[in-house]
């Protein structure tokens, strides 16, 4: 579980995110949705660490993100796996080499372990036979899946995904959704998921955040979207005069 | 402009303090490490191969048409090809064409990392970025840029033997005369000295200006191009510094 409290982050006068306190909780998919600009990236950048925040606090579990030191940041990152929104896949390794890469800088594994893992994780996401190939060799989506795998390899207690689905058809959007949401049950990870896709709202949507100019707008899950009065979510969800259509038919109305 | 200046040496100084520090996993630092000496020192023999050779022809001649018809005997000629190749245009211009090819090479492939997020997905495994990908380099330069001098020196020498003994303008025995008329061991001291010097330089400022790229395509190409510039003037002021401080 991650717990962030009043979290606040200014670029010089622009105050991206103003105050946010919210819960991402263990074994769920946890999405942080809203439009571009409302502060997404920049959430999930200061999860990660990769940001850090004005003010306000982060507890992974029961430890507090923001005051650990070198070491102790080092330790709890082992725990973390994360997936790009361009997979961020190393370009001169091969498939095979991407997922052992942290397996190599980090464990004291003997090859068969490494190979055997590995082979596992490629095999979890479906990929395998692509191990020799060099990611400029496979499509988006299968990039997407080798992304999945290595950022799973150690194991991680945590999972962060940018934009998974950003560049791909809305069936390999699916799989990937559906991917992301099996390995967070089997292995009880908080995830959390920076996403615009209205399909992954509705498909995997355990958890839903929404940003507004940084801002927590709503809260709640994706059976509570349909039946939220509030504003801003429904303009979200039903940005287009299609879907808007669709819900004013399914709801009886004009 | 002046704060900039100090501001980004402090910014050099600061990343290369973290680039020093302890490896995570020494093997895999290692195999870099050798990625790298493959990368910077087999892949730039030719070019630094080709230079040498015409660096010490167009030496030989210019100064046998200098020494024609004067006083000084022309087996003198040696004497300067070698003394020149020894102590500056092997390693201040082999590192200068080094920092063309290499460096910009070291800025381009680091800023991409920076761009395409593999730097920050380095990060967030929690890896020592600026040490993963400066220390090999830098110690990959360290021990094969030497090597490439070394042997640019050899083939000045060479380059200088092929423009004057064949084409008549000198007999071998009097080129060779020269190559060994007034060995001072210590210029070779001073050649390894500007090896090291610019090594360090064409690739430490390199790797600084590749990983701070921010923005896109026009950020990395301006990356690029200031790690060449930048490397260029601080070997040349090196290059005058050395020469002040071992031969005063």
């Amino acid at each position: 579980m991650i717990r962030i409290e009043h979290i606040k982050k200014s670029f010089g006068d622009v105050q991206v995110l103003k105050g946010i306190s919210h819960t991402f909780e263990a074994g769920k998919t946890n999405l942080i949705i809203g439009k571009s600009g409302a502060g997404k990236t920049v959430m999930l950048k200061i999860l990660v660490g990769l940001f850090p925040p004005s003010s306000g606090s982060i507890f992974y579990d029961d430890t507090d993100f923001i005051g650990l030191d070198k070491k102790q940041l080092r330790d709890l990152r082992m725990k973390v796996g994360m997936l790009f929104q361009g997979s961020a896949l190393f370009d001169s390794m091969t498939v095979e080499e991407n997922v052992r890469f942290p397996l190599d800088m980090f464990t004291a594994q003997t090859k068969k372990e490494k190979d055997d893992r590995v082979n596992y994780c490629l095999d979890r996401v479906g990929l395998n036979n692509a191990n020799k190939k060099y990611p400029s060799e496979i499509s988006g989506g299968m990039q997407k899946r080798v992304g999945i795998a290595r950022s799973i390899v150690l194991n991680p207690t945590y999972l962060f995904c940018d934009e998974p689905n950003s560049g791909l058809d809305p069936k390999t959007a699916l799989v990937i959704d559906e991917l992301i949401k099996d390995i967070t049950v089997e292995n009880n990870i908080t995830t959390v998921i920076n996403t615009h896709d209205m399909n992954s709202v509705m498909e995997i949507g355990d958890n839903i955040a929404l940003l507004h100019l940084g801002e927590l707008a709503w809260s709640g899950t994706k059976d509570e979207v349909l039946d939220s009065d509030n504003d801003i979510l429904q303009d979200f969800i039903f940005a287009s005069p299609f879907l808007k259509r669709l819900r004013n038919k399914a709801m009886g109305l004009k | 402009m002046k704060s900039n200046i100090f501001y980004s040496f402090g910014k050099y100084l600061g990343l290369l303090g973290q680039a020093f520090s302890k490896p995570e996993k020494l093997s895999m630092y290692w195999k870099e490490t050798l990625r790298q000496m493959d990368g910077i020192g087999v892949g730039s023999v030719v070019i630094v191969a080709l230079i040498a050779i015409f660096m010490g022809a167009v030496a030989a001649l210019q100064f046998a048409y200098q020494l024609n018809g004067q006083l000084i005997p022309m087996y003198y000629i040696g004497y300067i090809v070698r003394d020149l190749a020894i102590i500056e245009s092997a390693p201040t211009i082999t590192c200068l064409v080094l920092a063309g090819k290499v460096g910009s090479n070291i800025a381009a492939e680091i800023g991409g990392m920076r761009q395409k997020e593999h730097i920050d997905a380095m990060e967030i495994m929690g890896i020592n970025t600026a040490s993963y990908l400066i220390l090999p380099k830098t110690i990959a330069g360290l021990f094969v840029i030497p090597f490439l001098v070394t042997l640019a020196a050899v083939i000045a020498i060479l380059g200088g033997y092929l423009a004057t003994v064949p084409t008549g303008t000198l007999s071998d025995v009097d080129y060779i005369r020269g190559l060994r008329a007034y060995f001072v061991e210590y210029n070779v001291l001073m050649m390894y000295v500007k090896a090291y010097v610019f090594a360090f330089i064409l690739v430490t400022v390199s790797c600084f200006q590749g990983y701070y790229v921010k923005g896109g395509s026009i950020e990395l190409g301006k990356a690029s191009t200031n790690a060449v510039v930048f490397s260029n003037i601080l070997i040349l002021l090196a290059d005058y510094l050395i020469a002040v401080i071992l031969t005063v």
